[in-house]
């Protein structure tokens, strides 16, 4: 049964809200959601804090956060590149596209480069199978990727 | 490349909240009725019969209920509900409101999927829209003491949490792991309430079925499979997309409908289905036949079957949630199995081995994942003997010793 949230809060941190907390337990996942989209990344004092505003134990916080992989403890990169790495979209050629990444970015897959800008990472299928090889940058769904198309991405970031 | 959105049920005509209205009409009980002579089954691949899930929540004494859109399509290969989420918003979150008021229920949890983040927008402005035209929120259109609002819940990257118990663990701030089934959400689901869980097509379906009646719907497709599926075809063909199919619709059919040339053999019901070869591409999309969630992936000659199913395994590896042991162990053992074959270092007693492994996987997993992780593998094995040579010589030989 759902436990009602221990006490009413609004953690603020460097003047901007960071999240707020009234509710019950079913409202972990999207207070995790808020501070991951704020911060990019959720610290152990933000675990702390959810978990004493929530009534529950920080270790809990911190299984929930390392279940979802859209979650993270530490902190990535400012913008995240998703390859779809989906029998689709392999077939439609995605490992190009992650080699044309790594070789622009100047890192490996699952690395950050070294001015904290773009992590670059492999997923799951994303949903965009009719449109391979398709990538996710942060939140936005990218289809129809072609090797030339890496460098206009990367250039926008700048 | 835009593919024409047109089939018989879903992409039929429909005025938008006429099915609401005549659900209305109708009354509580008579709306169950309809979706159960309907033979409306659920649209996620189980095919579980929606009336009698509605009627299980509905008969329940509990004091609430609510309703949940599974909106976590991750199966490789799906996307049809992507088309549904940003094309059609009205179509199934009526749908979820004829849900809601058969089964008694004041909240409804839309729950989308993290790599569909950036529908937010288009959604939440649907509900917005549907508040202000009085189809959500208290007393909806005019029948008293009838409220009910939808809340959008979003996943946050994991395939587990598509399998109906996980979702609701996710939903209720937890990890999302499966829990043992039963009792099923009908009985005991959202903070314990029953809950009834269905697909974003299924619900889009039940408000065509309120419009037009459940006789119009049974005449489509075959005897044990009513109405008509979505199907996200992607892979090595002209015209990938979402196509609408009556039940009953043969491979050889669809694979002419997305202008696919010299086929090898066809994936259904993505990492979790079965691989087809080309001998059976009479066999049809259909409950009775091949039950799918919607995926349909095409392999021309070119490519390497092992390969597909060696990438379907790191899927799984990546996506078990690892509660179970037969998911967690098996899947590497299978995925390092097939790499095995690949090679032509897989002896035949090892086969057999693994083949007996994934029989217990299918037994003994808990969830749905487990238990259809292996259909891949042993597809591979009975219906693809041309793509692997076994080794006659014993000394790679393993055995499951961690």
């Amino acid at each position: 049964m759902a436990k009602q949230c221990a006490v009413k809060k609004k953690v603020v941190r460097e003047g901007k809200e960071l999240f707020v907390c009234d509710e019950t337990r079913a409202r972990l996942l999207p207070v995790l959601q808020q501070v991951q989209d704020k911060k990019g990344y959720i610290s152990d004092a933000d675990m702390q804090e959810i978990a004493d505003s929530l009534g529950i134990h920080p270790v809990e916080v911190y299984s929930v956060i390392t279940f979802y992989s859209f979650l993270n403890t530490r902190k990535k990169g400012k913008h995240i590149i998703r390859v779809s790495s989906c029998i689709s979209n392999v077939m439609a050629g995605s490992e190009k596209i992650l080699k044309e990444f790594e070789r622009a970015l100047k890192i490996k897959v699952g690395e950050t480069t070294k001015d904290k800008r773009v992590t670059l990472e492999r997923a799951s299928c994303i949903g965009m199978c009719d449109q391979a090889p398709a990538i996710m940058v942060d939140d936005k769904l990218i289809g129809n990727m072609a090797p030339q198309g890496v460098k206009t991405i990367i250039r926008d970031f700048k | 490349m835009k593919i024409g959105r047109e089939g018989p049920v879903i992409f039929s005509e429909i005025e938008p909240y006429a099915g609401l209205k005549n659900a209305l009409n109708l009354g509580k009980t008579k709306v169950r009725d309809t979706v159960r002579d309907s033979n409306l089954k659920g649209r996620g691949g189980a095919g579980f019969p929606t009336g009698l899930k509605w009627n299980f929540v509905a008969v329940s004494p509990a004091e609430k209920k609510y309703v949940v859109c599974n909106a976590d399509e991750g199966e490789p290969g799906t996307f049809k509900d992507r088309v549904l989420l940003t094309e059609y918003p009205g179509l199934f979150l009526e749908g979820m409101i004829i849900g809601a008021f058969s089964i008694g229920a004041k909240q409804g949890f839309l729950y989308l999927r993290g790599e569909y983040k950036s529908f937010l927008g288009i959604l939440e402005k649907k509900l917005e829209e549907m508040r202000k035209d009085g189809v959500l929120g208290t007393d909806i259109m005019g029948k008293k003491g009838f409220s009910f609002d939808i809340e959008i819940r979003m996943g946050s990257g994991a395939y587990v949490c598509g399998e109906e118990t996980a979702l609701i663990e996710s939903i209720e701030g937890n990890r999302g792991e499966p829990r043992n089934r039963p009792p099923f959400p009908a009985n005991t689901g959202y903070n314990g309430y029953p809950t009834v869980v269905n697909n974003v097509e299924t619900f889009a379906v039940v408000t065509h079925i309120l419009v037009k009646g459940a006789e119009w719907f049974k005449s489509i497709g075959t005897e044990k499979s009513a109405g008509s599926k979505l199907l996200s075809i992607s892979g090595d063909c002209k015209k990938p997309g979402v196509y609408e199919i009556p039940f009953g619709t043969s491979i050889k059919e669809i694979l002419k409908m997305a202008d696919a040339k010299d086929t090898k053999a066809v994936q259904v019901g993505g990492a979790s289905g079965v691989c087809i070869a080309k001998s059976r591409f009479d066999r049809k999309i259909a409950y009775e036949d091949l039950s799918t969630g919607g995926s349909f992936i095409i392999f021309n000659q070119s490519r390497n079957i092992i390969d597909a199913a060696k990438n379907f395994l790191q899927f799984f590896e990546e996506e078990s949630c690892g509660q179970c042991t037969p998911c967690r162990e098996g899947i590497p053992v299978l995925l390092e199995g097939v790499e095995m074959l690949k090679a032509g270092e897989c002896t035949q007693v090892y086969l057999k081995e693994l083949l007996s492994l994934s029989e217990t996987m299918q037994l003994a997993s808990k969830c749905g994942l487990g238990q259809s992780a292996p259909n891949m593998f042993i597809s591979v094995i009975d219906n693809f003997k041309k793509e692997y040579t076994l080794s006659k010589v014993n000394k790679k030989e393993k055995k499951f010793n961690g």
